[in-house]
């Protein structure tokens, strides 16, 4: 499959709906709307839009997808609905974990999204289980802390030698809170994934490298260790340098000034309206 | 005459076996398939039948065994020592029993937990099905007898809920069924569970030849806990109060069955289980569930001081 314009707009599309939900959640933080600790996905975005961008040219059906804590991107990117998210993160009963989930637990049944219960890594054994259980294509989302959980490891070792169709994601923003990888290992996931004897690749947050290393995807198990680099706090709303790169900004130098302001104003408009009229239901 | 019942070993087998020829089921574990298809209780069927043996990482064992429950195959998880449930119960208790709470996504599975004792050292000795008691969103049992088995399983199938099966080994050739033990004026009630409910039964018959009246009251379904009306009233009746026995450390689920019962009933509890320290290996140093002569001695001495 080529990597087209028509899919490069669809993905940045998709990304930037994700960025401004991220950036108006950070603000309903500051405002005292969001009453627990959230995680928010920005600069994280286009591991999620690309691959669901992907299964959807490719026509893979039937996925199920498992989900880490900082999950936003990856919900609204696979489907999730907008509505239901703003509500979660307002505690109202009527959001996508029903009110149980906050930020860190959402879901999606109508989605295929399987939720997070916090522990770290844990929805890596149970994303194997459940791919070995029916055979969907599976993909499971983690961080690259999570993905140092031992039962984390052991679950790529048995989707391997299951032979499984899944595509274990690891965003990896180098951070655990705040503390590096390199002060944690003197090793990388996708190496670990090869001395499982799965395929699996390291790269940059660049769809067209995700891309590139797609196809053959749900055909045999694969790992993909994609490099992101997270724009805020681990927990609530603030940044922690003022200099880190913005793929966002960056990928969307590829299109003209005019259609990278007209997705931005629709998504900033999409956010919004949705934010004011679950403000509004809650306070009824 | 009622026809006799195959042992529970055999009843075990063959609805694992049912469970996966006949409903879709799968059953996984570490070591199914080798020697002795863990004490009997497997039939010899491998990974096409739906026997999955999973690689010996536990914590990531019950993970598996979580997401298979929630493609909807309602997994039989085995444990082969309860001990092991330190390490294969997290996701279990922290996934598949919240999951219908949380996501309103039901993940049912049945976790056969095994006990066994006797110079097996600290941690694959005992029962723990403590453990689970202490977390919402699953019922727990402990089913000595062919009809308890029968039971659960059959109840495990009507619903979507989380199963954990407190078994033991020393129960599987047993063959009969353990009714209650009812007496008009009971000097004392036992309530026990697990393994020590052969040994409460042997002590309440040699106590009565003592002119002691001991009731026994079994109990296999631990959680949630609802004696019967019949086992209060029994209760109550017991001059000298009450003991849960348990397989496990006290601290747990028979303090808790003791609590409830005395808030029921207002009966003075007492409880009797593992010794509060680490089994090692040597007969001198083990740490067994109370026997006959431990339980006739409690009892003899509730019933003098009363």
């Amino acid at each position: 499959m080529n990597f087209d314009d028509a899919l490069a707009r669809t993905i940045y599309e998709r990304a930037a709906l994700c960025r401004a939900f991220e950036e108006e959640s950070f603000r309903q933080v500051q405002k005292g709307n969001i009453k627990f600790p959230v995680y928010l996905s920005a600069g994280q975005e286009y591991a999620p839009a690309t691959i669901s961008a992907w299964l959807e040219r490719a026509g893979v059906a039937g996925r199920q997808v498992f989900i880490q804590h900082r999950g936003h991107s990856t919900y609204l990117s696979f489907g999730g609905d907008l509505d239901k998210l703003v509500l979660e993160l307002l505690g109202d009963e009527r959001g996508c974990a029903y009110g149980m989930g906050g930020s860190a637990s959402i879901h999606s049944v109508e989605a295929g999204i399987y939720g997070h219960d916090g522990l770290m890594g844990s929805h890596g054994p149970i994303a194997v289980g459940m791919c070995y259980a029916n055979r969907k294509p599976t993909l499971c989302f983690t961080g690259d802390a999570a993905a140092e959980e031992d039962y984390f490891l052991a679950a790529i070792g048995w989707a391997s030698t299951k032979g499984l169709p899944i595509l274990f994601v690891v965003e990896d923003n180098n951070l655990s809170i705040l503390t590096e990888k390199k002060v944690r290992r003197n090793w990388e996931m996708d190496k670990v994934a090869r001395g499982f004897e799965m395929a699996a690749f390291d790269l940059e947050d660049d769809p067209e490298q995700i891309v590139a290393r797609l196809p053959g995807a749900f055909e045999r198990p694969l790992l993909l260790n994609v490099r992101t680099h997270r724009l805020f706090w681990h927990a609530g709303a603030g940044t922690d340098s003022t200099d880190i790169f913005d793929r966002h900004k960056a990928f969307g130098e590829r299109f003209d000034a005019a259609y990278v302001a007209e997705v931005r104003g629709r998504a900033v408009k999409t956010v919004e309206e949705s934010w004011q009229r679950n403000l509004r239901l809650c306070a009824k | 005459m009622a026809e006799k019942s195959p042992p529970l070993r055999e009843v075990i087998k063959e609805t694992v076996r049912h469970h996966l020829t006949v409903e879709n089921g799968v059953a996984l574990g570490q070591c199914l398939t080798a020697v002795g298809w863990v004490g009997g209780t497997l039939p010899e069927l491998y990974e096409d039948g739906g026997m999955v043996e999973v690689s010996m990482a536990d914590v990531a064992g019950g993970g598996f065994a979580v997401g298979m429950a929630l493609a909807g195959r309602r997994p039989i998880y085995v444990i082969r020592y309860q001990g092991l449930n330190w390490l294969n119960a997290p996701s279990i208790v922290n996934y598949a029993c919240k999951s219908k709470e949380i996501w309103r996504r039901p993940c049912p599975m049945f976790v056969r937990s095994i006990g066994m004792e006797g110079a097996i050292g600290p941690v694959a000795g005992s029962s723990h099905h403590s453990l689970y008691f202490r977390m919402p969103g699953v019922k727990i049992f402990s089913p000595m007898t062919p009809g308890e088995y029968r039971t659960v399983y059959r109840e495990f199938m009507a619903e979507d809920e989380v199963y954990c099966v407190s078994e033991h080994r020393g129960s599987y050739t047993n063959t009969e069924e353990l009714p209650d033990l009812f007496h008009e004026a009971p000097n004392f009630a036992l309530f026990p569970v697990s393994i020590c409910r052969f040994a409460a039964k042997q002590a309440a018959e040699e106590l009565a030849q003592e002119g002691i009246r001991v009731a026994v009251h079994h109990v296999f379904r631990l959680k949630p806990f609802a004696p019967s009306r019949e086992a209060l009233a029994s209760l109550s009746r017991a001059r000298a109060g009450g003991c849960v026995l348990d397989d496990d450390y006290v601290d747990g689920v028979a303090k808790a069955l003791a609590h409830d019962l005395a808030a029921a009933t207002g009966a003075r509890m007492r409880v009797l289980g593992l010794q509060d320290r680490s089994a090692g290996f040597a007969a001198r140093v083990d740490n067994l569930p109370p026997n006959k002569d431990q339980i006739k001695a409690l009892v003899r001495d509730a019933v003098g001081k009363h």
